[in-house]
């Protein structure tokens, strides 16, 4: 089980975190599973994973970040939120220590929102939202200069439905380190 | 003697070419349009108006000589045709008119271009005739006259003429149907204009977005990005010299202006923080954008020449975003959530005075105030997302569509049709669409690809 849902979410992610966790009961991380940062579109560049040739992430990797986050490398926002509750702490906390450890690493921090608002409102939310995650954490010591945000508003969804739990999965922050 | 009067005609263009240089040139003075009533476009589509179920008949263009063109459409004969289906294509598609022709009708020989036969179209019960003649001149130019005649009183309502570059062909039949429309509904012209919009392809999660430009039936389409850097939001100059929209250039969101006439795009302002929503003044002179800074989002405004340095309009606290200029330029509606949701504010154009005018229930979105200033139209949020329109101070809220997804309007440029663009559930599939004041005449925009994020701007002179 993950960790227990804050009181402060509404109701909607509530009821996310609750498919998510039966997600998790069934399968090992069916949700958990590495995000890719979302291409550009237009000619397919190839990305370097930094996976090595026995399939083990190279420390210090972007691929090892994902790995080794187990899904907190993103963090959920409520309808029209953009402050970072109880379980986003543990997930950044869980981010700083991997960024403390590379310390040379530099990450981005995507603000994405759903797609029930309108178009350009969305962009500055998903921008709030970045700001957010990257505000607790330089609060828990990662140098500001190490991390960019970057919004790409309703752009962007991971999840493809016109449901709640589409866009619950899509209110979120995505920290993608830099290789 | 009809002859000499077109060639007459003629040379009153050639000589309006010389003195102004313009591409296109309009010479015959249209007869003032008739005296606008109150309500516009809301008598003209209601079923006891009288002008929109005039029988129109829309005749083929004749020619003088069926010669060559450097047209796509042929020769003059056959351009002659395209160009009356053009005439009926924009009276007919926007819901305005029920107009017959050409196909079926009578072709008027060239003689009778100004000397309708009216026996026989009073015989097939049309109430209005447009007829009209294109010309190949030497220079590879087009002369088109355009001729509204009255049947039942046998008498020539308005007359144009214009001298075109073949490749402007359909600009001289939009002008025809904008002073066909001006006439009959004493309505300001609209058909002659373009519109920016951003094309969209490929999945929801994978979604390329283009910065793309059309006439205001879908004609001359032209893509101006290739989709590598994410295109959003673009807005046309008022003089159509340039297209300002948001850029992912460089994985760096930013506004760029997109210069039409040399292809090169330039940063608008420099400020290390991301820049969307930008908006120009009515004058052209200024532009808006918003810039997004430590979670706060606020409204600046900055000279279009470039340089100077940006005035912040808004001061927080939380969102403020976009604006629209009144048509006077001394005021701007905006978009904040300062209140706690997103709520409708308008201001000075230097930033004084900023009060909230939506007070309507849900959330108020992309403001945008019409070209007459009498109405302000906007996303109304309340469940779905839906198009309204309101009175400068917030009264009168109506919604003109009811879908499950309508966002960002843009006003027609004589204020009387409304574009915005829908979004379907799931696939997330969006195209533009448009619907008058009533909320009762709505179509879809003929577009490639997925359109979204249309920018009407304004008739061309």
């Amino acid at each position: 089980m993950p960790t227990s849902p804050s009181l402060a979410r509404n109701t909607r992610v509530g009821a996310t975190m609750l498919v998510v966790a039966g997600a998790l009961a069934i399968s090992a991380c069916a949700k958990k599973a590495p995000l890719q940062l979302p291409p550009e579109p237009g000619p397919a560049t190839s990305t370097d994973t930094g996976t090595g040739s026995m399939g083990v992430a190279t420390p210090g990797s972007q691929a090892d970040f994902v790995a080794k986050m187990m899904g907190s490398d993103t963090i959920y926002f409520a309808l029209d939120k953009y402050d970072v509750d109880a379980e986003d702490q543990q997930a950044l906390a869980k981010q700083a220590q991997w960024l403390t450890q590379y310390p040379a690493k530099r990450a981005t921090i995507e603000g994405h929102a759903d797609e029930r608002g309108t178009r350009e409102y969305n962009l500055a939310l998903g921008e709030r939202r970045a700001n957010s995650a990257k505000n607790y954490l330089i609060s828990l010591g990662v140098e500001p200069a190490r991390l960019n945000t970057i919004s790409y508003g309703k752009e962007r969804p991971i999840a493809l439905g016109s449901d709640e739990q589409s866009w619950a999965q899509n209110r979120r922050a995505v920290t993608v380190t830099i290789d | 003697m009809k002859i000499t009067r077109i060639l007459a005609l003629g040379l009153m263009l050639s000589g309006a070419m010389v003195a102004s240089g313009a591409a296109l040139a309009q010479v015959v003075p249209a007869t003032p349009p008739a005296p606008a009533e109150d309500g516009g476009l809301e008598v003209t589509v209601s079923d006891e108006s009288e002008w929109q179920d005039l029988g129109i008949a829309i005749t083929s263009f004749a020619t003088d000589a069926d010669v060559p063109t450097r047209t796509n459409a042929g020769t003059t004969g056959a351009l002659g045709r395209a160009l009356s289906q053009v005439v009926a294509g924009d009276l007919k598609n926007n819901g305005l008119f029920k107009p017959s022709g050409p196909d079926g009708l009578p072709q008027p020989a060239y003689a009778q271009v100004q000397a309708p036969d009216y026996g026989t179209w009073a015989s097939r019960s049309a109430d209005m005739l447009v007829q009209g003649y294109v010309r190949a001149g030497a220079d590879g130019n087009l002369t088109v006259g355009c001729y509204l005649y009255d049947v039942a009183l046998k008498q020539q309502l308005v007359k144009g003429g214009w001298q075109v570059p073949a490749s402007d062909w359909r600009r001289a039949a939009h002008k025809c149907a904008d002073m066909v429309y001006s006439r009959l509904s004493g309505e300001s012209p609209f058909f002659d204009s373009k519109i920016a919009y951003i094309a969209e392809t490929g999945p929801k999660d994978h979604r390329m977005k283009r910065l793309a430009i059309m006439d205001s039936d879908g004609a001359n389409h032209r893509y101006l990005t290739s989709g590598q850097a994410m295109a959003l939001t673009p807005r046309y100059s008022p003089d159509y010299s340039k297209i300002l929209y948001l850029s992912y250039l460089n994985g760096q969101p930013s506004i760029y202006s997109y210069d039409l006439a040399t292809d090169r795009q330039t940063l608008v302002a420099r400020t290390g923080a991301p820049t969307l929503a930008p908006r120009w003044s009515p004058d052209g002179k200024w532009v808006l954008y918003s810039m997004a800074k430590s979670g706060t989002t606020d409204i600046y405004r900055i000279s279009s020449a470039g340089g100077g340095t940006p005035q912040k309009l808004t001061n927080g606290p939380g969102i403020n975003i976009g604006g629209s200029y009144s048509p006077d330029g001394s005021q701007i509606v905006f978009e904040s959530d300062r209140s706690g949701s997103q709520q409708i504010y308008v201001m000075g154009a230097d930033g004084s005075n900023q009060r909230r005018i939506s007070f309507f229930g849900g959330r108020a979105a992309t403001p945008e105030w019409s070209p007459r200033g009498d109405q302000i139209a906007f996303t109304h949020i309340a469940g779905n997302l839906r198009v309204a329109v309101m009175s400068p101070s917030g009264g009168g809220m109506r919604h003109l569509t009811d879908n499950w997804q309508d966002e960002a309007p843009t006003w027609s440029p004589n204020g009387r049709i409304v574009q915005f663009f829908r979004t379907a559930k799931t696939s997330g599939t969006a195209s533009i669409w448009q619907v008058d004041l009533t909320g009762r005449n709505e179509r879809k925009l003929p577009t490639p690809v997925g359109a979204s994020d249309p920018a009407w701007g304004p008739v061309r002179p």
